[in-house]
């Protein structure tokens, strides 16, 4: 009786553990068989590289919000990826053990605040800031509703998982080779730049990685501050339209215009697929690293 | 190498130590000060707007043009999806988690598998999530709905809550489960009344993260949940939500509703502080069964 019942649950549990694996292979399928409709009309490659987006007359063109997407994340990894390491490294090598643990629940809260608190935030302070105090400075006239601002709320949002990542990658390198780098002399920074950041060289791209997925698939809060508007973006102070911004601003009239539903859905099949690689890529590097300090 | 050549470059070296040393304490003064100018931000603008009508009354006729009314349909939609979804969750991701700790071999492929997938599945975005939900939607011939909120919104919790409770479990030493076998217990056995009862601390904070995550998220709600002004009644009624509740408000052009955007902002940043605290709080309590 308890064997079998030990043997039911065992089943069960299989089956259930297979579930992950197999939902990451079902969303990215669902999504495309939806997207077919404006695949079989268009070429996937036209329909990525085209300009033309007037979905009325059928023009389904996804460039300019692609182009969006990437000008925001690599905004906000400009900007984040210094103070992140920087922090991290401070953390991981030089901090006492107080301020560790003071921090600790500071970094995860900001990991958990929901991204549209941090939308509300980027309208009430960091919109005003770039219309009328950093735009000015540069000799523009900008509404604040710009890349930069999207770029700035970003930054803050993956300076988190940036600098736990970090932490961890840092953390497997052997305590030993540090000592042996201060033993000859250096000092500490140096240590760490010749021993620590090079050693930890692919954890910190996996880590930094980690981050652009994130600021690629994050949706509300920059949707919020970037203006969107659908044209391609000539500088930091344009409006611009991301991907996950067309999603979700569109959601309510994409079932009354033909076709608009599926060029949303390969929008975020699209999406998905390059998070899908960026995640697979940066996990399979921390894995190896891993591995390497086990 | 003359001693002053020699005396130059230990102080340039010690002048680098120096300003990158500035530069560190200046990121980390960077990262800190950014929570408190959030939080602070939020609450210091939504406190004026802040009456004891948002909370207790749903939108009377004319809400959105700056009459009378609350938010309490989207504070009670909130907590209905991000439970619902919690407990879907944990129903899917309790035996995964414990499949691949208490069932799988040591080196196990699956296991190996199932965790690289829960990370991947971590980092899609939950407006993927959301389109995700709106084809399952669809698919089944359901409308936007409490229902159709809630399996979103798991699918977003699943692998935060396996992940945080795969952590937990897996610092569960060898000699306990083996412990627990030599008095002949079954794995099934072992799993539920030493395992879990072992890491109900751990896995309470993994469920308290992902019901955190649930309650903020805007972008995987706004194809599948719908929005409404009546607090729903089945499963199959669309529900508002806190997180778009504030977008709606923010996006009319009168001030007197911006400003109710701002006090529900505030309202949803103290709930999270909560919902954080007490998960940290638990990870400390609750220890009596546990042991060392």
């Amino acid at each position: 009786m308890r064997i079998s019942r030990d043997r039911l649950a065992r089943r069960t549990m299989l089956v259930l553990t297979c579930v992950p694996a197999f939902l990451v292979l079902l969303i990215l399928v669902g999504l495309f068989v939806r997207a077919r409709p404006i695949l079989a009309e268009k070429p996937f490659f036209s329909l990525l590289f085209s300009s033309a987006w007037s979905p009325l007359k059928g023009d389904f063109g996804l460039f300019p919000f692609i182009m969006g997407t990437l000008w925001v994340t690599f905004v906000s990894l400009v900007l984040a990826v210094p103070v992140s390491l920087l922090s991290a490294v401070y953390l991981s090598e030089y901090a006492p053990r107080s301020i560790r643990e003071f921090t600790k629940p500071i970094i995860d809260l900001l990991a958990g605040l929901p991204s549209v608190i941090y939308g509300v935030w980027g309208v009430l302070l960091i919109v005003p800031l770039v219309g009328r105090i950093i735009a000015p400075f540069f000799g523009v006239t900008s509404s604040g509703y710009t890349i930069l601002a999207g770029g700035i709320v970003l930054a803050i949002m993956i300076l988190p998982t940036i600098i736990s990542v970090s932490l961890e990658v840092f953390s497997s390198i052997p305590y030993p080779m540090r000592e042996a780098s201060l033993s000859l002399g250096a000092t500490k920074w140096e240590t760490v730049r010749h021993v620590v950041l090079k050693k930890g060289l692919q954890g910190i791209i996996a880590a930094i990685v980690l981050g652009l997925s994130r600021a690629f698939g994050e949706t509300m809060a920059v949707l919020m501050v970037v203006g969107n508007i659908p044209r391609l973006p000539r500088s930091i102070f344009d409006g611009g339209y991301p991907l996950p911004a067309l999603i979700a601003n569109n959601y309510g009239e994409m079932m009354s215009v033909p076709l608009y539903d599926a060029a949303l859905m390969l929008a975020a099949g699209v999406l998905l697929l390059v998070v899908l690689f960026f995640n697979v890529l940066a996990r399979v590097i921390l894995v190896r690293v891993e591995r390497r300090a086990a | 190498m003359t001693p002053s050549f020699e005396n130059r470059r230990l102080r340039r070296r010690k002048m680098e130590e120096r300003i990158f040393r500035a530069l560190m304490a200046a990121s980390m003064l960077v990262v800190i000060g950014c929570l408190i100018l959030i939080v602070g931000t939020i609450i210091w603008k939504g406190l004026p707007a802040m009456k004891l009508s948002m909370i207790t009354q749903t939108p009377k006729g004319g809400y959105y043009l700056g009459k009378e009314g609350g938010i309490l349909n989207a504070i009670i939609g909130s907590l209905y999806l991000a439970s619902g979804a919690t407990v879907l969750a944990i129903l899917f991701s309790l035996p995964v988690v414990l499949y691949i700790n208490v069932y799988a071999k040591k080196r196990s492929r699956l296991a190996s598998l199932t965790r690289f997938s829960l990370d991947v599945l971590w980092g899609v975005p939950s407006i993927v999530y959301g389109a995700f939900g709106f084809i399952i939607m669809i698919f089944f011939g359901l409308r936007a709905s409490l229902l159709a909120g809630i399996l979103a919104v798991a699918l977003l919790e699943f692998p935060i809550m396996s992940r945080a409770a795969d952590e937990v479990i897996r610092m569960v030493p060898r000699e306990l489960l083996e412990a627990s076998y030599s008095l002949g217990a079954t794995r099934l056995e072992t799993a539920l009344k030493v395992v879990v009862r072992q890491c109900l601390p751990g896995l309470l904070t993994a469920v308290l993260i992902a019901f955190g995550r649930g309650i903020g998220d805007a972008a995987s709600v706004l194809f599948t949940a719908g929005f409404t002004d009546r607090i729903p009644t089945s499963l199959f009624q669309p529900a508002a939500t806190l997180p778009l509740a504030i977008f709606f408000q923010l996006g009319t052009p009168f001030p007197e509703v911006q400003q109710r955007a701002y006090a529900s902002a505030a309202i949803l940043t103290v709930l999270i502080l909560i919902i954080s605290l007490v998960a940290r709080g638990l990870g400390k309590r609750y220890t009596r069964h546990i042991i060392k």
